[in-house]
């Protein structure tokens, strides 16, 4: 066994995370710059931390990630990393000419206290910043929530430090929690199909699915632009996909800018992305259009032919607030049976949330919410199904359970940054998942004497 | 094909090189780019820091201590002290394989974090790293636990040494455990980190079981982590030949093998940056002689294996490695001979680790490959140069932070393995055969060709000159320059994770090697990004047109 150590009791925890289900800010962060045109992520710490998130988010995307550090060492503990950041920014600028660079702090500037605001300040003054080039910062402690903290923290400094007020457009602000390429292009497409004008911030595609031409582009064509950017302070309001990623900046947009906003779920399954398309036509006047109504009653007929092999199957799952909320909502909705849920990222009222969606679930979020906790339930309660990042995959062979792929870090497949799960067709995509893990199982377990052609 | 002259076409490009930097930096970075000369390898400029802002492939202090030297231990639980990134990061990231059997203890699929929250920050993260530690005892009885330290521990000052002692005295001395502060900022790279992991093994962890487990031929091999099963390939042949491997640092090993790895009579070097210190350590207090050894390659570990059957010096042993060696070359020559063909001129450039720059080499040169490019990630001047230069390295202030271990011989257990003359005896036996002597490395200079590029810490701009000016067929390197490299039409071969594959240590590894680059270099997909319409010749469309 894998996880051999792992049994069905649960021994009470409060200080050792074992198999964790969240990771720090900063990566968050960094993943969030990415989809600025033309930015280069920079981390302020020491290299470990940049080589590490660009590591992840290389492996989860397969792509090129970007990013610099201020690389301290021993003296810039123990003195403080301005001269670090100021030399940093005066090489970067200088070696690989970015528009912007967004600063992120780490646990070790922020234990220093490091006041970033100041230094880039001084960094200016000093001739490091050349004119009509961007910098802007985000605090990032790792000690606080976790990666999709960061995110939301990045996303909220984008939008705080360079949108500006200006006369209202008929233009809609879209906030994209934690999605992937995939995700932001299906959104993308729907707001085509409306024809409504909308900037999406933060914008991964095009940078983190970038096509093979023989030449590599260091800031590719992809990203939200800056004159994008500003121009989200004059939109008439604002979309945000996800509260645990995007509330902040919203809020920001609606106290800073008068951008008023309507927080929604990531448009994941039937119910969120019924949400999604429904705001978009009532903040935009616009109809919904036919090709989209099209795509949901397609979801829909899926559902309804396949219901005999979903109806009542017991599903565990580990991911991220944004994520878990809308698809334990669709699990319940084509009546699968969320049983455990964890997810490490904190947050008050996150427990409530998925116990209202599953109320006969175990679930726990924060502190020592693991997928160490999440193994020893499935152990003393087992299911038909796993959803969860890659690390999921150790459990789910240890006790035989198919593993849908889900979630962040995904290290062991393709897929996820080219097709979505967003939307009615990323509803049919997950669907589509869940049925082909269940019934291959179907298929696999099957007595020869009853072994089916026509499922 | 290359043309057959391309090292002589290097001599300007440093000068191309420093152009991408503003003029400090470039002085600063000048002495890192040699242009090879084997008889006379210059100084190059080594571990020190990466200019701030530059897009570097190294990583921190932990990553070399708790990832690196200590990650590939199954059976010690390694928690680390620090908010939860640090430990996620190293969590079966580095493809330390390990074989527990059915039943045996293995935490090597776990992840273990206090998880510190500000609150910590502000009061302090001892408690909870007690209680941490009183959990996983509860939990899993494990017989040792390592802490690491990652950046914030150092600022707001817990003591994990303190707490370790602390805590063996609470489970009665029932486990061992032991601390590391292997801060992240501690260095200017991984290095720092091995340098503290050898000094923590070699505190707490050998020594302390004097039991023999027997064997005619022991020793230690130092520096193999088990990547991709590289362990598990040498392991085969060390049976076969008939050495007893005592205990691996830190490949497939567990920590009761590292408790009388001072029982072997031989270290055996692998990865010379991340171990020596323990080589040199376990030589002063034990007596125990250690060699460079290098088991990448087909021709380089037939060599290796020889030079340590010379070492026990026992006829039937030399009869058996040479059996053994000419069957599994055999094998290999087959599939070599079937390659080479397809690899013959082909050219590579390698940037990686602290050894792994200099070992693959011998594994392009079996495929007839050409090394244009090489250099180190973490390496000092002496795996570069070689030992003799190490009376010459200055001391900076980065490298006097980390302790130096003042080592005496051990009262009672201090046995030196070979008397003086016989040392001597053996040494002129390797120098007559090329080899280096014991206690030595000649570093990866004077094996490259001469005009070959040496670079080191190499960056991301410098990547790309490189492939620009090149145009190599095979460029080595990690995950983050992977697919920086691809979309420029090159594949880039993982030398940190193998692209998942592997082993290519020994001899069944170079065939997985030879294979794995064949593959690469001859692949279709290189040769499909143009798409048709933008190879139409532009006088067939004029034609067309008029």
């Amino acid at each position: 066994m894998l996880l051999r150590h792992t049994t069905a009791d649960v021994m009470p925890r409060e200080a050792v995370t074992i198999n964790p289900a969240k990771t720090c800010q900063p990566v968050g962060a960094m993943f969030a710059a990415l989809g600025i045109h033309g930015c280069l992520p920079h981390s302020h710490g020491s290299q470990g931390c940049c080589s590490y998130h660009r590591t992840v988010l290389t492996r989860h995307f397969k792509e090129p990630v970007m990013a610099a550090t201020s690389s301290f060492t021993e003296g810039s503990a123990v003195f403080g990393g301005q001269s670090n950041l100021v030399a940093a920014l005066g090489t970067i600028f200088d070696v690989y000419d970015p528009e912007v660079v967004a600063v992120h702090t780490t646990c070790l500037s922020e234990t220093i206290g490091d006041d970033v605001k100041q230094i880039i300040s001084a960094a200016r003054d000093d001739g490091k910043i050349p004119v009509g080039k961007t910098v802007i910062y985000t605090s990032t402690p790792s000690y606080v929530g976790s990666h999709v903290t960061g995110y939301s923290n990045m996303v909220n400094s984008i939008v705080s430090q360079l949108a500006v007020k200006g006369p209202k457009k008929e233009q809609i602000n879209i906030l994209a929690g934690w999605m992937e390429p995939s995700d932001v292009r299906e959104i993308k497409s729907i707001l085509k199909e409306f024809h409504a004008q909308a900037v999406v911030l933060p914008d991964v595609s095009d940078v983190l699915d970038t096509p093979m031409t023989g030449k590599f582009e260091m800031y590719p064509k992809g990203g939200t632009t800056l004159t994008e950017i500003a121009s989200m302070g004059s939109s008439k309001h604002t979309l945000a996909l996800g509260s645990f990623s995007t509330a902040a900046a919203a809020a920001t947009l609606d106290s800073k800018f008068k951008v008023p906003f309507t927080q929604l779920e990531i448009p994941i399954g039937l119910a969120a992305t019924d949400a999604f398309v429904n705001e978009i036509s009532r903040v935009t006047g616009l109809p919904v259009p036919e090709s989209v109504k099209a795509e949901r009653g397609r979801l829909l007929d899926m559902i309804a032919d396949m219901n005999q092999y979903l109806f009542g199957k017991k599903v565990a799952l580990a991911g991220d607030p944004d994520t878990l909320i809308p698809l334990v909502k669709f699990l319940t909705d084509i009546n699968l049976l969320p049983t455990h849920i964890v997810s490490g990222t904190p947050g008050p009222t996150l427990t409530p949330s998925l116990l209202a969606l599953a109320p006969v679930a175990n679930v726990k979020t924060g502190s020592c919410a693991d997928m160490f906790l999440l193994h020893n339930w499935m152990k003393a309660e087992p299911v038909d199904l796993l959803i969860a990042n890659t690390y999921g995959k150790y459990i789910a062979r240890d006790e035989d359970v198919p593993l849908m792929r889900m979630g962040f870090p995904i290290l062991d497949r393709v897929g996820h940054s080219y097709f979505p799960s967003v939307g009615y067709k990323g509803g049919m995509r997950i669907v589509e998942k869940i049925l082909s893990l269940l019934m291959d199982r179907i298929d696999r377990d099957a007595p020869e004497s009853s072994f089916e052609l026509t499922m | 094909m290359t043309e057959p002259n391309i090292l002589e076409q290097t001599a300007g490009f440093k000068d191309d090189l420093l152009k991408i930097f503003p003029a400090k930096t470039a002085r600063k970075r000048t002495g890192g780019v040699v242009v090879n000369d084997p008889e006379n390898p210059t100084a190059i400029v080594a571990n020190v820091r990466t200019a701030p802002g530059i897009i570097t492939q190294r990583g921190c202090t932990y990553a070399g201590c708790k990832g690196v030297v200590l990650g590939p231990t199954r059976d010690i639980v390694n928690l680390v002290h620090g908010p939860i990134g640090c430990s996620f990061y190293a969590w079966l990231t580095r493809r330390n394989q390990t074989d527990a059997g059915l039943d045996g203890e293995n935490f090597i699929n776990y992840c273990f974090s206090t998880d510190l929250q500000d609150e910590n920050i502000v009061f302090g993260g001892e408690k909870k790293l007690k209680e941490a530690i009183r959990e996983i005892y509860k939990l899993f009885k494990p017989k040792a636990i390592g802490i690491f330290s990652t950046c914030p521990v150092g600022l707001i000052g817990d003591d994990v040494h303190s707490v370790a002692r602390d805590m063996e005295a609470e489970f009665e001395d029932k486990v061992n455990i032991f601390g590391f502060s292997c801060e992240g900022y501690k260095g200017v790279s991984q290095s720092a980190g091995h340098h503290i992991a050898n000094n923590g093994l070699f505190k707490h962890v050998i020594g302390l079981n004097d039991t023999d487990m027997g064997g005619k031929f022991k020793m230690n091999l130092l520096g193999e982590y088990n990547i991709g099963g590289d362990a598990f390939e040498l392991e085969r042949t060390f049976n076969e030949i008939g050495i007893t491997l005592v205990s691996t640092f830190s490949g497939n090993s567990t920590y009761d093998k590292f408790t009388n790895s001072h029982t072997a009579d031989l270290n055996a070097v692998m990865c010379h940056r991340s171990i020596n210190y323990v080589a040199e350590m376990m030589e002063k207090k034990f007596g125990i002689p250690w060699m460079k050894v290098n088991l990448i390659g087909a021709e380089a570990s037939a060599k290796s294996f020889k030079k340590m059957a010379k070492y026990f010096d026992d006829a039937d042993l030399i009869a058996k490695t040479d059996e053994v060696i000419a069957r599994e070359l055999a094998e290999v020559k087959a599939v070599r001979d079937e390659i080479l063909p397809r690899t013959m001129g082909k050219t590579a450039m390698l940037f990686v680790g602290g050894s792994r720059a200099h070992h693959y080499q011998e594994l392009f040169k079996e495929l007839g490959m050409t090394v244009i490019a090489a250099g180190y990630e973490f390496a000092h001047r002496d795996d570069y140069e070689g030992r003799r230069v190490l009376p010459t390295i200055k001391v900076d202030a980065d490298s006097r932070n980390i302790e130096e271990l003042r080592i005496t011989a051990d009262e009672t257990r201090f046995k030196p393995r070979k008397t003086e003359e016989q040392i001597a005896a053996l040494n002129k036996v390797y120098a007559e055969n090329g080899d280096e002597i014991m206690s030595d490395y000649k570093g990866m200079m004077s094996e490259m060709a001469k005009g070959a590029l040496v670079i080191d810490d190499v960056s991301q701009a410098e990547t790309e000159l490189l492939i620009e000016k090149f145009h190599p067929d095979v460029f080595c390197a990690g995950i983050k320059e992977k697919y920086i490299v691809q979309k420029m039409g090159i594949p880039l071969k993982q030398l940190h994770s193998y692209d998942y594959g592997g082993p290519y240590a020994g001899f069944r590894g170079a065939i997985n090697f030879y294979r794995d680059i064949d593959r690469m270099v001859n692949s279709n997909v290189w040769h499909l990004i143009q798409a048709p319409w933008d190879k139409q010749a532009p006088t067939l469309t004029a034609s067309f047109v008029a």
